[in-house]
Parts: C-alpha cells; sequence; structure tokens
C-alpha cells in the first residue's frame, strides 16, 4: 500500500446562500483545492464527490458526472464516483480516494463534498435529514433526527448525570471557535443563557444545541506521499483510515449512549497509524447535536464514557486544553451541508496541522483527526492525519 | 409520505407486533428480520412469527415540539423507546399522558391509534402508540 498525502484544500463559506447553485459551490471549493495544491487538472485521475441527497434537495441526482462536467473534466472523461452515507458521506468519499491513492489504481484524487439544503422549506429538509433514520421503523412512527438524539441526551442524562448544562457548554464553546472562522456560518459568541432559552425542538435538545441546516463544499486533492513533495512543502499524510457500521435504527443497540461504530472505525484507524488518543492534538468531531460532542468525546477515548460533559464543562476540549475539539466551529457553528462536512473536517485538521489557522490555531498541532458519522450512528467514519 | 402499499405490507407488524422469535438461539426480533445477527446462517428457516405482548418500559423519551409535517398529529408529542418484555425494542409515540406524568422506566401498554394521515382527504395510517399502565 502507498502512502497517501493530503496536498491541497478548498472550501466555500457554509450558510443560506441562496445565490450560489449545487454545482457552483462545488466548483468553487473544487477549483479552490486546486489551486492549493498548485496542480493542473490534467494529472486528475478521478473524483470522488460526497452527497446525501441531491436527488431530494434539488432533485438532481448523477453528481459525480455534473460535478466533473462544470469542473471543465468532462472532455477528459475521468472517473467520477457520487459516494453516500447519509452525514457521513464526506467522510466515506475521502476513504474511497484514500483507497485509489493508496492501491495504486488513481495518482492524483479530487475528494469532494456538497450539498444544497436550503432550495427546500424547512419542513421538506426535516424530512430528507429524518431519511438518515429508519424511516419505516422509526420516522413513520414520529421520531424525527433530532428526537432521536434527544432520546440518546435524555438516557445520558440518566445513566451518567450529565447536565442540561453540559450540553450547552458544546454550544458555547464551538460558537466562540466559529467566532474566529471567517467561513462560518455563525461567527457570533454565544451564552449558556442563550442556548438554555432557545426554543424547544425536541426536549431537552433546543434550538442552539441543533447544528444549523447549509449550504457550501469543500474539496481537498490526494496523491502519494512520494508524489506529494513535487507539489507542496508540508504534506500532510493521511495516516489511519477507519469505518464501521452499527443497526440502522438507534432502538436496536444495546447501549444507545455509545457508537460502536464510532469506537471500532477510531480503533481501526488507531491501529493503521500506530497511533493511540493521547498522540491528537486537534480533532474536528461530529457535533450535529451537542449530545453528539459529548459521546464522540468518549467513543473516540478522550474521554472516560459519561465524563464527556464534565470534561466539556471544565474547558478540557477548547483550543487550549487537552484535546482542542471542533477549532472550526464543528457542524453546530461552522454548519453542516450534510455531504460536505466530512471533507470541511479534513479541510480544517489540515489548515491546522500547516500551522495556518489563524488566531484559532492549535500551538504545535503535528496529530489531527476527524471524525463522521451518518444517522444516529449507523455509519462512521475516523480518519487520521500527521505533519510530515 | 409514503404511499399505501408501502404502509399497509407493514401492516401485521405496526397493527399486531408481529415479530419474529429465531429458533436457533430463541431471541425475540421487531420488526420482522430473515436472519438473526447472533446465529447468521444457522438461523436462516428458523425464524419464527410471533405476536409480542405489548408490555414493556420506557427506556427513553422526549417531547417533541417540533414534528414531521403528517405526523405531528398534536404538538408537542411524545416520542419513546420502549423496550418490550420480550426483550426487543421499538420507537413509538406515547399517549394518554403528559411528559411530566412519566420517566425512564414507567410500565406502558401497546394500543392502535391513527398514526399519520395524508391530508384532509387522503389515506389514514394506523399502527401501534404505547400508553402507560394504569395502577389499579
Amino acid at each position: 500500500m502507498r502512502r497517501v498525502a493530503v496536498i491541497g484544500v478548498g472550501d466555500t463559506e457554509f450558510g443560506e446562500l441562496w445565490d450560489s447553485s449545487f454545482r457552483e459551490l462545488g466548483i468553487r471549493a473544487g477549483l479552490a483545492a486546486v489551486a492549493d495544491a498548485n496542480i493542473s487538472a490534467d494529472i486528475i485521475d478521478a473524483l470522488y464527490v460526497g452527497n446525501m441527497s441531491a436527488g431530494r434537495f434539488i432533485e438532481q441526482e448523477h453528481i459525480g458526472a455534473l460535478i466533473a462536467d462544470y469542473a471543465g473534466l468532462a472532455r477528459d472523461n475521468i472517473s467520477a464516483t457520487r459516494v453516500e452515507a447519509a452525514g457521513a458521506s464526506g467522510g466515506l468519499a475521502l476513504r474511497q480516494g484514500f483507497m485509489a491513492v493508496a492501491s495504486g489504481m488513481h495518482n492524483v484524487v479530487v475528494v469532494g463534498g456538497a450539498e444544497k439544503m436550503t432550495d427546500v422549506s424547512d419542513d421538506e429538509s426535516a424530512m430528507i435529514q429524518s431519511s438518515a433514520a429508519d424511516q419505516e421503523w422509526e420516522t413513520v412512527l414520529g421520531a424525527t433526527f433530532p428526537a432521536l438524539h434527544a432520546l440518546i441526551a435524555k438516557r445520558h442524562m440518566h445513566e451518567y448525570g450529565t447536565t442540561r448544562e453540559q450540553l450547552a457548554d458544546v454550544a458555547v464553546k464551538n460558537h466562540k471557535n466559529g467566532s474566529m472562522n471567517p467561513k462560518a456560518q455563525f461567527q457570533r459568541e454565544i451564552a449558556r443563557e442563550t442556548v438554555m432559552g432557545s426554543p424547544m425542538v425536541s426536549s431537552p435538545l433546543r434550538m442552539f444545541d441543533c447544528a444549523p441546516s447549509s449550504d457550501g463544499a469543500a474539496a481537498v486533492v490526494l496523491c502519494s506521499l512520494d508524489a506529494a513533495k513535487k507539489y507542496t512543502e508540508i504534506p500532510i499524510e493521511i495516516v489511519g483510515s477507519g469505518q464501521a457500521s452499527d443497526t440502522l435504527a438507534l432502538h436496536h443497540r444495546k447501549d444507545i449512549c455509545t457508537m460502536e461504530a464510532t469506537k471500532m472505525a477510531a480503533k481501526r484507524a488507531f491501529e493503521m497509524a500506530s497511533l493511540t488518543t493521547r498522540d491528537v492534538d486537534v480533532a474536528e468531531v461530529h457535533d450535529n447535536f451537542t449530545i453528539s460532542e459529548i459521546l464522540a468525546i468518549e467513543d473516540l477515548g478522550f474521554f472516560k464514557k459519561g465524563e464527556g460533559g464534565k470534561a466539556t464543562e471544565a474547558g478540557l476540549t477548547g483550543i487550549a486544553g487537552e484535546v482542542a475539539v471542533n477549532t472550526s466551529g464543528g457542524l453546530k457553528a461552522r454548519g453542516d451541508p450534510v455531504g460536505a462536512t466530512g471533507i470541511a473536517q479534513v479541510v480544517e485538521i489540515v489548515t491546522q496541522l500547516r500551522g495556518t489557522a489563524g488566531n484559532r490555531q492549535v500551538k504545535d498541532a503535528t496529530i489531527g483527526l476527524t471524525h463522521n458519522v451518518g444517522g444516529t450512528g449507523a455509519t462512521a467514519l475516523v480518519h487520521l492525519f500527521r505533519r510530515v | 409520505m409514503a404511499t399505501a402499499p408501502r404502509f399497509w405490507r407493514e401492516n401485521p407488524s405496526r397493527y399486531n407486533l408481529m415479530g419474529f422469535k429465531c429458533n436457533s438461539c430463541g431471541r425475540h426480533y421487531f420488526p420482522p428480520r430473515a436472519i438473526c445477527p447472533v446465529c447468521h446462517r444457522k438461523s436462516v428457516g428458523k425464524m419464527e412469527k410471533v405476536k409480542l405482548r405489548g408490555t414493556g418500559k420506557v427506556f427513553s423519551f422526549t417531547d417533541v415540539h417540533e414534528g414531521l409535517e403528517d405526523i405531528a398529529l398534536h404538538k408537542p408529542y411524545i416520542v419513546a423507546i420502549v423496550e418490550l418484555d420480550e426483550g426487543p425494542r421499538v420507537t413509538a409515540q406515547i399517549i394518554d399522558c403528559e411528559a411530566c406524568d412519566i420517566q425512564i422506566g414507567t410500565p406502558v401498554r401497546a394500543t392502535m391509534r391513527k398514526l399519520s394521515e395524508e391530508g384532509p382527504s387522503g389515506v389514514i395510517h394506523y399502527g401501534y402508540k404505547f400508553a402507560p399502565v394504569k395502577e389499579k
């Protein structure tokens, strides 16, 4: 297997981007990544695009060919593939690109992620997002996507004494980080009281516990580590890649406060990289709800099960904490254009490891982690990155 | 929303909590599945239809204030994971009570109710919801 490096990253701003179409967002991110990698288009062998539901959000399928076409690559007839695993679509696309380069099948690969969520009504968007869960045995019975995460939160509070305030602290931290990210959807700091006083969505989760609907795209360029030195002075190596699945419906899991898929994906990635949780300086984790970040930092091994809330409250996940979590603002503040999210996480980690994250820079960051989840934990991807 | 056939084909389970028992290991499953995740191929041909009793306990619950179109007949409504006495867990609405009346562990029993309607002149879908067991 060849060693694989990220040589270029690019993204759009995230938000309600009414003036931008899906294809325009995808191309903007892709062009930025290609410019950052300092490559010419004719050496690109393949494109992978993470996208959850263009078919329902913009009534457009066949996303791989669409993006390749508008990227000006139709005449080059490159291999173009759309990848889907709900919220984990981006992370899964990265893994496909990683495997393609590692295996020697392709030399230079662009991996993108894109979603355009605001062309439909809020109700329609909620229905589409709920399709990441089990339509027949969860959604039909009244469980919204936030409701399923509320069931996790309620149980976590019951089993471990996690408090309402600790959930709020996740949002407060991520909005603070987002305030330092010029591409974040929300760039304003909030207080605990803002979260606790926001409208109830599904108890105990309130509006400020939930990531927003967003438009946006992100892209990265991969090639072998040997070739990477031709293009960049600071290649960021992908040293570990782990993927795992679990039951589609939340109720079928023995312990709904643990995402086994996250634990297994992390185990596989850490084993591949010969690293441990303690080596990680900076992590982008899947905080589509505040409770999700608490589960993530426990299941990834940063904190013991049940102590994620306390650790957050104590500031251990802040930029100067034990492990800096979601320096970009996370899904919560940077925004969550579903298919783009897993790639935007990589953009942030690469930026951190290059040391170019500005006033949200984690000091001496050398090892980074991305964690991307589909549904309520039926798919999880964990990737590990190292500054070479 | 789902078309009528998509809904009707699940009626045995939605109306009568029809599940499956693996006759290789004895575990119960709901909804039906063709293969036991514990016994794998040994279970093929040994999954037997069984009607679950419909009694269980609240495992977790939430008061849904922002419900999905067509499903939110009343707001807020309670959604719970119920652990059935035979072992399987199901997601369902809890009715005939307020969220403040129940807690994790509250005993509940299945009852058939209206789940959703496809607009004012469309098909009405029925299925299980759960109500707290009243002490006598």
